[in-house]
C-alpha cells in the first residue's frame, strides 16, 4: 500500500507573525519557514505504518511555489520514499489544495492519505475533509491513533469531551492531531540520502486543476491591543461589571 | 538555565558571505556540500542541539558524575541523550566514508560542533575526545588496527580519550613517566593519568584510550614518548568484546566547572582487569614519535577549543540577552513614565554589545579557519594548499588563546547584566563563567598558545606569514575607504581598522626582531600580543561583515535589512570599543617588559 501525506510549507511556529504594512497578508520575506507541524506528525505516522509494514512507500506532496522542495526535502529526510511538488505561484485556498491532491491520488492510486488536521497559517481545518468528499473515501479525522486491520483502519479520534474510535473501510483520509505521535529527529545519513531521492515536479495544468480562488481576502489586520485591566473593589462589583459592561454573564 | 536557540542566521551569513562555503564547495570532492544541504544539516542539527542537548545543560551541572568502584554515572539523561546522538549518525559527521563516516568538510563542522557546544558544552566533550582518538587512529594506525577500532569509534557505540597528563608531568611532557615493555605483538602499560576527559563513562560499550609512555630503551624528554592505544575491553578477532583490559578508573576530579564531563585518574598495570598485570597496548605508528604525531593532532584540538570559547560566549551572550528584555528596573535616563526593562539603560547596552561584537568576530574568524583548514587539505593546487596551510598555522594560537580568554569575560559580563540574580546559581549564568573557564588552560594554556604564536609562527618565518595577512587587511581598509566615502559607520570602522592593523604590524616586526635578541622581553609580553593579534584579526573579519551587509543593502530590492544594518554598526562597535584597545597593547607589548621583569624572585 502506497500512503500520501501532503505536506505544507508554513511560517515557522516559533516565528512572530506580522501583518503587512497594506494589509494584504502576514509578512513572509525573510521569515524562516518550516513543515507545518501537524503535517510532520503525518509524516511520522506514514514511515511507522512502512516500518510496521503496512505500508510500502511514503509519497509526499507539496502544492506551491519552489521554495516547497525545502519542504519536501524535509519529508524525504526524515524517511519518505520520494516526493511531489505540484509547482505553482497562485495563491492556493484548502478547495484548490483538495482538487491537485486528488489529481495526484488518482494518478498515483495510494490507499491511505494521512493529512495534517490543520495548517498552523490559516488553521483552516479543511483540506483533509474535502479530499474525501472529492475522491468519496471514508474519513478520519483527528487522528489520536491508528492500527491498520487487514482492509480496515481503526481510527481513534480526539472529540470534544473525549475519544471517539471509528472504523474506516480502506482507501481512507486520515487528518492527524497533535497527540497521534512525536516526529522522529533527523538523522545526518537520511539527510544525505534524501538529496538522491526523487523529486518529481507536476503543474496545476498538466493536472486539469483550476486553483483560482474562490474567496476574497479584503483585509488583513492584527487583533486589537489587549487593554489594561482595572482593579475591582470586591466580588459584588465584580459581578456588576461582568453583567453591565462586558456582558458575559446575565 | 535559560533556553538554547541556534544562531543560524548569523552562522549562514559568515558561511555564505564572508567567504566561508564557497571556496569549499568547489574543492574535489565537496561538489555535494551545496548551501541547501548544509542549511538542512544545520537545521536538524540546530533542533537536536536545542531540544534534546542544551536542557540537559544546567541538570548536569547541578548533578554532576558520580564514581563508585572503578565505574562512573553520568548525570540524568546523559545516556538517552548519547544514544540519540549516536542514532542521529551527528558522531560521524566529519570522518571518511570508508570508515562509516559522513565525509564532510571541516566548514560544514564547526557549525554542528559550535552548536553541541553551545548547547551542552560538557556532553560535546565526549564526542571530541573520540574525534581526537579517531584522528590519531586514521593518522598513525595500521590497517588492522583501523579496521578493529574505527567504524565503532566514528558511529560513537565506542568513544576515545587522549592520556597526556601524568601528576608531575603538564605543560611539560618531557617529565612523563608511564612505561610501555614490548610482549608479542603488543606492549604492557604501567603507570597513572590524570585529568583523563571521559576517561570512564557509561555512555558506550568500549571505550577506546589513546595513552602516551615510554618503552625501557626510549631517550630522555620528549623524544623518547610512543603513542598506544588501549581498550577498556580488549575486542575480538571477529569484533565482539573479550576480556576486561587492565586499566581501572580510580576516582574522578570535583571541579569549577563542565561538571557533567567525567575527569579521571586513570590507572594503567594496577593487576585489576582480566588480562594478567600491566594493561595491553598496541603501537601506533613508530615508537619514540608520539609526541609528533600529538602535535600534528594539536590543531584540531586548539581549534576546537576555541570553538568553545565562542559557543559558551554565545549561550551566556542569549541569556543575558533574554533576562536584560524581560527585567524591569529603574527609569530610563532619558525619561520613562515608570520603570524600564533594562536593555533601555545604556550601561546594560554597552555590556549586550559587547558580548554581541565578540560573538560574532569570533565566529567569523573561527568559520574562516576552518573553510581554510578544508582548503589547505583538499585544494588541487599546491601553492593554494600551502598558502592557507601557513594561515590555519598562524590562527590557531590565536582562535584557541583569544576565544577562549575573551569567553571568560563575555560569560563575565553575562553575569553582571543579570545583577545580583546573576550571582545565584539558580539563573544559570554562572555556570557559563565555570565552564568557560578550563576552556583556557586544557590544550595548551594562554601563556602555551602565546609561546607558540610569537616562536613557531612569527620569529621562525621573520613574519613572512602574518605581514601577507597584513596584506589582505590593508586591502580591505582600501575597500573600506572607498565605500566608507558616504558612509559615517563604514569610516569609523576604516579608521580603527588601518589604526589597529599598524599596532599589530609594528609588533609583529618587534617579536620578529627582538626574539633572538630580548628573548625575556619578548615572553613577557606573549599574552598581550596574542590578545592583539585577536581583536585586530577579529576587528578585520567584522569589518569584511559591514562591507558585506553593506553590498546587501545597497543591492536593488534589499531584504533582511534589519539584520544587515544591525552587522554594521554591530562591527562600528567592536571597531570603536575593542579594536581600540590595539594602540595601547602595542605600547604595553614593546614597552613593558622592564616591570615585569623587575623584581627579584624575594621581592615578591
Amino acid at each position: 500500500m502506497k500512503v500520501l501525506v501532503p505536506v505544507k510549507r508554513v511560517v515557522d511556529y516559533n516565528v512572530k507573525v506580522r501583518v503587512k504594512s497594506d494589509g494584504t497578508g502576514v509578512e513572509t520575506a525573510n521569515v524562516k519557514m518550516s513543515m507545518n507541524p501537524f503535517d510532520e506528525i503525518s509524516v511520522e505516522e506514514a514511515l511507522k505504518l512502512r516500518e510496521a509494514g503496512a505500508a510500502t512507500e511514503v509519497i509526499a506532496v507539496s502544492c506551491g511555489p519552489t521554495a516547497c522542495q525545502e519542504t519536501l526535502r524535509t519529508a524525504l529526510a526524515m524517511g519518505a520514499d520520494r516526493a511531489i511538488l505540484v509547482e505553482t505561484d497562485a495563491e492556493l485556498q484548502p478547495l484548490a489544495v483538495a482538487k491537485l491532491l486528488k489529481a495526484v491520488v488518482d494518478k498515483e492510486a495510494p490507499g491511505l492519505c494521512i493529512v495534517g488536521k490543520q495548517a498552523i497559517d490559516d488553521d483552516c481545518n479543511q483540506t483533509g475533509q474535502m479530499l474525501s468528499a472529492l475522491l468519496g473515501w471514508s474519513q478520519g479525522t483527528s487522528a489520536y491513533k491508528v492500527t491498520v486491520e487487514g482492509d480496515k483502519l481503526n481510527v481513534v479520534r480526539e472529540v470534544d469531551g473525549g475519544l471517539e474510535t471509528v472504523v474506516l473501510k480502506m482507501p481512507a483520509v486520515i487528518t492527524s492531531d497533535l497527540r497521534l505521535n512525536q516526529p522522529r529527529y533527523v538523522t545526518l545519513p537520511n539527510i544525505m540520502k534524501a538529496k538522491k531521492k526523487p523529486l518529481e515536479i507536476l503543474k496545476p495544468d498538466a493536472l486539469g486543476v483550476d486553483v483560482a480562488p474562490r474567496l476574497v481576502t479584503l483585509k488583513v489586520e492584527e487583533p486589537p491591543k489587549r487593554k489594561g485591566g482595572v482593579k475591582v473593589p470586591d466580588v459584588q462589583t465584580l459581578v456588576l461589571k461582568l453583567k453591565t459592561e462586558a456582558k458575559v454573564i446575565e | 538555565m535559560g533556553e538554547y536557540r541556534a544562531p543560524l542566521r548569523d552562522m549562514q551569513f559568515v558561511l555564505n558571505d564572508l567567504g566561508g562555503l564557497g571556496p569549499v564547495s568547489s574543492l574535489p570532492g565537496c561538489a555535494d556540500v551545496t548551501a541547501e544541504l548544509v542549511e538542512q544539516v544545520l537545521e536538524e542539527n540546530a533542533r537536536f542541539s536545542e531540544k534534546v542537548l542544551a536542557p540537559l545543560n544546567y541538570s548536569g551541572d547541578v548533578e554532576g558524575c558520580a564514581w563508585h568502584d572503578g565505574q562512573v554515572s553520568t548525570p540524568k539523561g546523559f545516556r538517552q541523550a548519547y544514544e540519540q546522538f549516536v542514532a542521529g549518525g551527528w558522531n560521524a559527521l566529519q570522518f571518511p566514508t570508508e570508515y562509516g563516516g559522513q565525509g564532510l568538510p571541516k566548514i560544514v563542522a564547526t557549525p554542528v560542533m559550535e552548536m553541541w557546544k553551545s548547547a551542552n558544552m560538557a556532553f560535546s566533550l565526549c564526542p571530541l575526545l573520540t574525534a581526537g582518538a579517531v584522528e590519531a587512529i586514521l593518522l598513525t594506525g595500521s590497517d588492522a588496527l583501523k579496521q578493529a577500532y574505527l567504524p565503532e569509534m566514528i558511529e560513537g557505540s565506542w568513544s576515545g580519550t587522549m592520556n597526556l597528563t601524568e601528576p608531575q608531568a603538564g605543560s611539560d611532557l618531557a617529565l612523563l613517566r608511564t612505561r610501555a615493555e614490548r610482549e608479542g605483538d603488543h606492549y604492557r602499560i604501567h603507570g597513572q593519568k590524570i585529568f583523563i576527559t571521559y576517561g570512564e563513562q557509561d555512555l558506550t560499550e568500549n571505550i577506546i584510550h589513546l595513552v602516551l609512555a615510554r618503552t625501557p630503551d626510549a631517550p630522555e624528554g620528549i623524544k623518547g614518548i610512543s603513542l598506544f592505544i588501549v581498550p577498556k575491553f580488549m575486542v575480538n578477532a571477529d569484533g565482539s568484546l573479550g576480556k576486561r583490559n587492565d586499566v581501572r578508573c580510580a576516582s574522578i576530579e570535583h571541579k569549577l566547572g563542565i561538571h557533567a564531563s567525567p575527569t579521571a585518574v586513570m590507572v594503567y598495570g594496577g593487576n585489576e582487569g582480566e588480562v594478567g598485570e600491566g594493561a595491553i597496548g598496541y603501537l601506533l605508528g613508530e615508537e619514540n614519535r608520539g609526541l609528533e604525531y600529538m602535535f600534528i593532532m594539536m590543531n584540531a584540538a586548539r581549534f576546537a577549543v576555541g570553538l568553545e570559547g565562542l559557543a559558551i560566549s554565545e549561550r551566556a551572550y542569549q541569556q543575558a540577552l533574554a533576562y536584560a528584555r524581560e527585567r524591569v528596573q529603574g527609569r530610563d535616563v532619558a525619561g520613562s513614565a515608570g520603570a524600564v526593562p533594562i536593555i533601555r539603560h545604556p550601561d546594560v547596552r554597552r555590556m549586550l554589545m559587547s558580548m554581541k561584537s565578540q560573538v560574532e568576530a569570533m565566529r567569523a574568524l573561527a568559520y574562516g579557519v576552518a573553510a581554510s583548514t578544508d582548503i589547505a587539505r583538499l585544494h588541487a593546487d599546491g601553492t593554494e594548499r600551502r598558502r592557507h596551510g601557513a594561515f590555519v598555522e598562524l590562527m590557531i594560537p590565536i582562535v584557541k588563546g583569544w576565544s577562549t580568554e575573551t569567553a571568560i569575560e563575555v560569560a563575565s559580563t553575562g553575569i553582571q547584566v543579570h545583577g545580583g540574580t546573576g550571582f545565584i546559581e539558580e539563573t544559570g549564568a554562572a555556570q557559563h563563567l565555570r565552564d568557560a573557564r578550563i576552556t583556557a588552560i586544557y590544550e595548551g594554556t594562554t601563556a602555551i598558545q602565546a609561546n607558540d604564536l610569537i616562536g613557531r609562527k612569527i620569529a621562525r618565518d621573520g613574519g613572512a606569514v602574518a605581514k601577507g595577512v597584513i596584506a589582505l587587511m590593508r586591502a580591505t581598509e582600501a575597500e573600506l575607504a572607498q565605500a566608507g566615502a558616504s558612509d559615517a559607520d563604514l569610516a569609523a570602522i576604516k579608521g580603527a581598522l588601518a589604526a589597529g592593523v599598524t599596532a599589530w604590524a609594528e609588533c609583529v616586526d618587534w617579536v620578529a626582531a627582538q626574539y633572538r635578541s630580548d628573548i625575556v622581553a619578548v615572553h613577557a609580553g606573549s599574552v598581550p600580543f596574542l590578545k592583539l593579534s585577536g581583536i585586530v584579526t577579529g576587528g578585520w573579519q567584522m569589518a569584511r561583515a559591514a562591507l558585506a551587509a553593506h553590498r546587501h543593502l545597497a543591492a536593488p530590492g534589499a531584504s533582511d535589512a534589519a539584520f544587515y544594518r544591525a552587522k554594521i554598526v554591530t562591527a562600528r562597535y567592536f571597531a570603536e570599543h575593542v579594536l581600540a584597545q590595539a594602540g595601547g597593547l602595542s605600547q604595553s607589548i614593546r614597552h613593558g617588559a622592564t616591570s615585569i621583569m623587575g623584581l627579584d624572585n624575594d621581592q615578591f
